[in-house]
């Protein structure tokens, strides 16, 4: 159980997927200037990364390993190179199943992240988790609580980020940097706040 | 879009239209890799090889692909592409492929490379296409190699590997800045670099959403 937390406590502040990896940069810049809408790709983040991450899991240690179709009698198929194109496959589907389910049974939900979904397919944070899951080896149980906490990692530091460019667009800032480049200096500076969780060892 | 000629395709994206600076696209990577300017420059190209011929295949297939799977033909097209890069860095580079870890991969989902598939290449014939993804990668190289410059050079005092400004440690004089090597510098770096891109060409500057009104004094008699 310590095990968990402590993975899941790395996954949140020390490994912060967008402030520490620069992953899913592109919709993290582009869609914080609404607290509303920054929490609801937030949340659309962790619900799909909870279920991606444990799925691709199973399918790299079940599929694609080396050896590892050996209960079907090949025990010499390695299929790893096979795996980014799984990867991206299994999180497009995820999102369109999920997409599908919501509309059906949580009609609010889904009016709610709207637009988002559909975009989380081409979100780097996705499919950056589960290659971190593949290169650290995790087991299923691990994988599932870092795919959790790596998303709820993302979906603070969008939401922090938000908060700061509310109150930032009535701040006098110079023409160049105006826009974009305030944002990016401004996310440089979280990244420093939140690098200082690096030196806490779980 | 207008007629253009390829020379126009091959060049707006490096200042004009800049992905990074200008369409936010593929920001993802440009920040990771960007500690070091060797790392960068195999990440650039391998950017600007998978960019250019996904393209070239999208262009080539577009009149058969039905619209409303188009996405997922990309998506196969590009993922493979990426396969074909990852395992050639694996057999001649393995150590800088090593340090690039998932970052290669995450070219599929660089937001560069499916955006110019889905805005140029579907109506564009091929050659075009292929100049625009050349173009489009020399941009985002561009920005990248002009960061990585400043980490390197800044935060271990060398380019490339080679000693340029010799470092308190070795016996030189330069003290080395380790935030440079750090994360939150390349952000630091970028800002500034759109500033500078701005300052240069004014029509990229973004409207303001409020503009303050000038402060009123009233004097006092």
């Amino acid at each position: 159980m310590e095990h968990y937390i402590s993975l899941i406590i790395k996954a949140v502040f020390v490994e912060n997927m967008a402030l520490a990896f620069f992953l899913g940069m592109c919709t993290f810049l582009a869609i914080s200037k609404k607290v509303e809408a920054a929490i609801g790709l937030g949340v659309a983040v962790v619900v799909v990364l909870t279920l991606t991450v444990p799925v691709n899991n199973l399918i790299y240690n079940n599929v694609l390993r080396e050896g590892a179709l050996s209960w079907a009698g090949l025990p010499n198929v390695n299929l790893s190179f096979l795996g980014l194109l799984t990867y991206i496959g299994v999180i497009a589907a995820m999102v369109q199943i999920l997409e599908m389910v919501l509309d059906k049974y949580i009609p609010t939900l889904y009016a709610a992240l709207g637009v988002f979904l559909p975009l989380i397919t081409v979100n780097c944070a996705i499919l950056g988790a589960s290659l971190f899951m593949v290169e650290r080896d995790y087991t299923f149980g691990e994988s599932l609580v870092y795919g959790f906490g790596a998303g709820l990692g993302w979906a603070l530091a969008i939401a922090a980020l938000a908060g700061i460019r509310e109150k930032l667009k009535y701040s006098d800032v110079p023409e160049g940097l105006r826009g974009l480049g305030i944002t990016f200096i401004t996310v440089g500076l979280m990244s420093l706040g939140f690098m200082s969780f690096s030196g806490i060892s779980l | 879009m207008a007629e253009k000629s390829a020379k126009q395709v091959l060049f707006e994206p490096i200042f004009d239209n800049n992905p990074i600076a200008l369409q936010i696209l593929g920001i993802c990577s440009a920040l990771a890799v960007t500690s070091s300017m060797s790392v960068t420059l195999v990440m650039c190209a391998s950017v600007i090889a998978v960019c250019s011929f996904s393209n070239l295949a999208v262009s080539l297939v577009r009149t058969q692909i039905p619209g409303s799977i188009r996405i997922i033909v990309q998506m196969t097209i590009i993922a493979s592409l990426v396969i074909v890069v990852d395992q050639i860095l694996k057999a001649y580079a393995y150590e800088i492929s090593k340090q690039l870890s998932v970052f290669v991969g995450l070219i599929i989902t660089n937001c560069i490379i499916m955006g110019r598939a889905e805005g140029f290449a579907m109506q564009n014939p091929p050659f075009l296409s292929f100049m625009d993804g050349v173009g489009n990668g020399l941009g985002y190289s561009v920005l990248l190699v002009f960061v990585a410059f400043f980490r390197e050079l800044l935060g271990a005092g060398t380019l490339m590997g080679y000693t340029i400004l010799p470092s308190v440690s070795d016996g030189g004089w330069y003290a080395t800045n380790g935030l440079m090597l750090l994360p939150p510098s390349a952000f630091f770096i970028i800002g500034l670099g759109i500033w500078a891109l701005r300052a240069w060409k004014p029509e990229q500057v973004e409207e303001p959403e409020y503009r303050m009104s000038r402060q009123t004094v009233k004097e006092a008699f």
